[in-house]
């Protein structure tokens, strides 16, 4: 007698049911995302209005009207103006910027020589990209490489006078290539710079104190050209006779002191987040002021102010245009050079110029900011209150 | 034995006085000190030789002397026969000028389209970003050259200009836009519009004392609409309407009538408005998002409709977070507007540059600079700080 139990196992799992109709897909996702409400279609219709006013003749200047191929002006103006296209065009004038590339990199550094900045420029990324990688090994020599060997050897090779290698007088320097260096020594004096303003700041001692804060709130207060100013009409007044500061490097000065001490309030901002148990706990192990700082705090508040450090360098590497005023070319200047070049003046040329630079701006901005977001995913440790 | 190694262990131990904190922070101090002094004994003496070599002193009397040169923009009375220090002032003036208009200009467009990004129109959302993305990544030197030399320097000549509404003509020489002329009694209207925000103030006192006591409310903000569109109007038409508008017209190199609005100005505005609007905006966005869930879900927990949410309890407690970082903007925004330089707008540091490059006394020229940024900077942090305490929550 025996019984058969019969028992139903369940060996797959029921497939889900269909999302109700309505629900699901692309109708569904226009409902909710642009026509969820009478005000919403109205603005996604206004938007989509502007939009349709907007991006075809956009479209059409950046790409399809535009000239790509050409030595000079004639092949970007119009027969009226002297040139090959028909009255009324307008379209961009892409040619003017493949023609003077090598200018807008390196504006009059000599033709030549330039495999000297482009060396520089493969060691830089050579060094900076394992530097940004989390995962790459040896960071202590590659940043003793980056900060330490690159600045002497790129000295070496872009002013040229030694081994051979003809001298470059800094004037003729220009183009992207200025744009780089300004940032690049900017955020190399900047950041220890910019801890010890920090750290005077928020120091007991009231003399360092009050010259770290007068220092800051002076230059914090002035816009960047009064600082470009000062360094270029100024500095060469406080040395003593006969020593002449070439000028670059008085606007080295200038963007470098003007870099500490944003620098140095965004440090502080880390500093004032560490809360007051890690400086007690570095103190009752018996470290010294400089070991309380270098092991326990600094390495905290860093990374706390990841962010704000690379707004710092975003904001220093777009106020770089800004030696376009004291007579520099940096790529914005060297651009705007070019724009009364004989050859190629045409409407067209100016636009089509900023565009370009701005679009490399763009570019590294952007990218820098993304890498900070990056970082900052990376090392959120989830202590943060 | 023991009790007289504790007696021992308890007298002061003997230190060698540089492990003394004390002693080691005034002397760190004293050594800085006196090395900064060191320093700047020595600037001021090389300086001091460099200015006697080529046969200069430091003095601010060249602000007296004829300027010779001529502004473009000027709110005062200026010439060229006008003192060096006059331009200084009209500078400022024009300075200021761009900053305001700059600043309100930033704050509207801003607060729009940081509210758009947190819209839940995916249409709008993307646009406000890509505005945001694309307006942060750019110098704003930039900006200022596209307007002036890609887009304003581009626009037909005066005789074709660009017909705007509102009778505004827009060339390459800039836009022109109708002024109003006031005739005979227009005072009144002046006097009906000082009565109509004096009556809002009152309105709005009364009203607020009203609702405190038994809790009825008064439509204070339609009130104040109608008072001050009101009373003006009425003004007017008590007076025949004494009010015509100089209205440009087309002319061969300017157009005639109307104010001119130069593409200086124009270059120099847009680019820093719009360029201050996305970090502004960014930081609306994360002054809403800052305020947390709980307080909008309570908020309709109590019946409290979407739109008195936001105004009552989003916003307030947004504002706490916005305020600070706003100030900064705004002080980013008028230090830009030395960027004016670039395209010859007449604010402070282009006709500081301009004295410095004719007379050469750049040390004073420079001190000036300085002290008048100074001065606006923290003018403009004392006003907002106390916009800020008064926007603050008290928190227990």
């Amino acid at each position: 007698m025996q019984e058969n139990q019969v028992a139903y196992v369940r060996s797959e799992m029921e497939r889900p049911l269909a999302a109700p109709a309505g629900q699901k897909g692309i109708v569904h996702w226009l409902r909710t995302n642009l026509f969820a409400t009478p005000a919403d279609t109205v603005l996604t219709l206004v938007a989509l209005a502007v939009l349709a006013w907007f991006l075809p003749p956009v479209i059409r200047w950046l790409l399809i009207d535009a000239q790509f191929t050409g030595e000079n002006r004639t092949f970007c103006a119009t027969v009226s103006q002297g040139g090959i296209q028909p009255d009324g065009w307008s379209g961009a004038c892409w040619n003017f910027v493949t023609n003077k590339f090598g200018q807008f990199m390196f504006n009059t550094y000599p033709v030549d020589e330039r495999w000297r900045p482009i060396l520089c420029g493969v060691l830089l990324v050579a060094l900076l990209v394992p530097f940004l990688t989390p995962r790459a090994p040896y960071k202590a020599a590659n940043a003793v490489l980056l900060f330490v060997a690159l600045p002497i050897v790129g000295y070496v090779l872009l002013i040229g006078g030694w081994f051979g290698m003809r001298y470059v007088p800094t004037r003729e320097w220009g183009g992207f290539m200025v744009t780089i260096i300004l940032s690049y020594v900017g955020i190399v004096v900047s950041l220890p710079a910019g801890v010890l303003l920090a750290l005077g700041r928020r120091s007991t001692l009231p003399v360092i104190k009050a010259l770290s804060v007068v220092f800051i709130e002076v230059v914090r207060g002035v816009p960047l050209i009064t600082v470009l100013f000062m360094a270029t009409k100024m500095l060469p007044l406080f040395m003593p006779n006969n020593a002449k500061i070439d000028d670059f490097a008085c606007v080295l000065v200038g963007v470098a002191v003007f870099a500490s001490a944003y620098m140095a309030e965004v440090i502080r901002g880390g500093l004032q987040a560490i809360p007051k148990g890690q400086f007690e706990g570095a103190d009752s192990l018996g470290l010294s002021y400089g070991q309380k700082m270098r092991l326990i705090v600094l390495p905290q508040a860093l990374k706390l102010v990841i962010p704000g450090i690379v707004n710092t360098f975003i904001g220093l590497f777009k106020d770089t245009s800004l030696v376009y005023i004291v007579n520099m070319f940096d790529l914005l200047g060297a651009v705007r050079r070019n724009f009364s070049d004989a050859n190629w003046i045409t409407p067209q040329t100016p636009l089509t110029g900023l565009i370009f630079a701005g679009f490399v701006f763009w570019i590294f901005c952007f990218g820098m900011s993304r890498y900070s977001i990056y970082m900052e995913r990376r090392l959120d440790t989830g202590h943060r209150k | 034995m023991a009790s007289e190694q504790v007696l021992r262990g308890s007298e002061a131990p003997k230190v060698p006085l540089i492990y003394n904190p004390v002693v080691r922070g005034i002397i760190f101090q004293v050594v800085a000190f006196v090395a900064l002094l060191a320093l700047v004994v020595w600037i001021v003496n090389n300086t001091q030789e460099n200015l006697r070599r080529i046969g200069r002193t430091i003095s601010f009397e060249f602000l007296n002397e004829r300027a010779g040169f001529d502004i473009g923009q000027s709110l005062i009375a200026y010439s060229s026969d006008s003192s060096y220090s006059t331009a200084l002032v009209v500078g400022l003036i024009n300075t200021l000028i761009i900053a305001v208009v700059g600043i309100v200009t930033a704050t509207l467009v801003g607060f729009v389209i940081g509210i758009g990004r947190l819209s839940r129109n995916w249409l709008i959302r993307s646009i406000c970003t890509v505005y945001v993305e694309v307006f942060r990544n750019i110098p704003p030197l930039l900006v200022i050259f596209f307007w002036y030399l890609g887009v304003l320097a581009i626009l037909p000549q005066p005789r074709d200009a660009i017909h705007l509404p509102f009778a505004a003509l827009l060339s390459n020489r800039g836009l022109t836009i109708p002024t109003p002329v006031w005739g005979e009694g227009a005072w009144l209207v002046g006097v009906a519009l000082l009565v109509a925000i004096a009556m809002c103030w009152f309105t709005a006192r009364t009203a607020k004392a009203r609702q405190m006591a038994t809790g009825q409310r008064f439509p204070v903000f339609w009130t104040c609409v109608g008072l001050l569109i009101g009373l003006p109007l009425i003004a007017l038409a008590a007076m025949g309407f004494p009010l015509s508008f100089d209205v440009p017209v087309l002319g061969a190199f300017q157009a005639r009538g109307g104010m001119m609005i130069g593409p200086e100005f124009l270059a120099l505005y847009l680019s820093l408005s719009l360029y201050t609007a996305s970090f502004i905006a960014e930081i609306v966005r994360a002054g809403i998002r800052g305020v947390g869930r709980g307080q909008s879900e309570a908020a309709h927990a109590l019946g409290l409709r979407p739109g008195t949410t936001t105004r009552l309890v989003i916003i307030p407690q947004a504002m706490r977070i916005i305020v600070p970082p706003l100030t900064s903007q705004y002080l980013n925004l008028t230090k830009n507007s030395s960027l004016a330089i670039a395209v010859g707008y007449p604010d402070l540091v282009s006709v500081g540059g301009t004295i410095l490059n004719k007379s050469g006394n750049s040390i004073q020229i420079v001190a000036i600079w300085m002290v008048v940024y100074l001065t606006i900077s923290l003018a403009m942090s004392l006003f907002m700080n106390w916009f800020n305490s008064r926007v603050a929550l008290v928190e227990r």
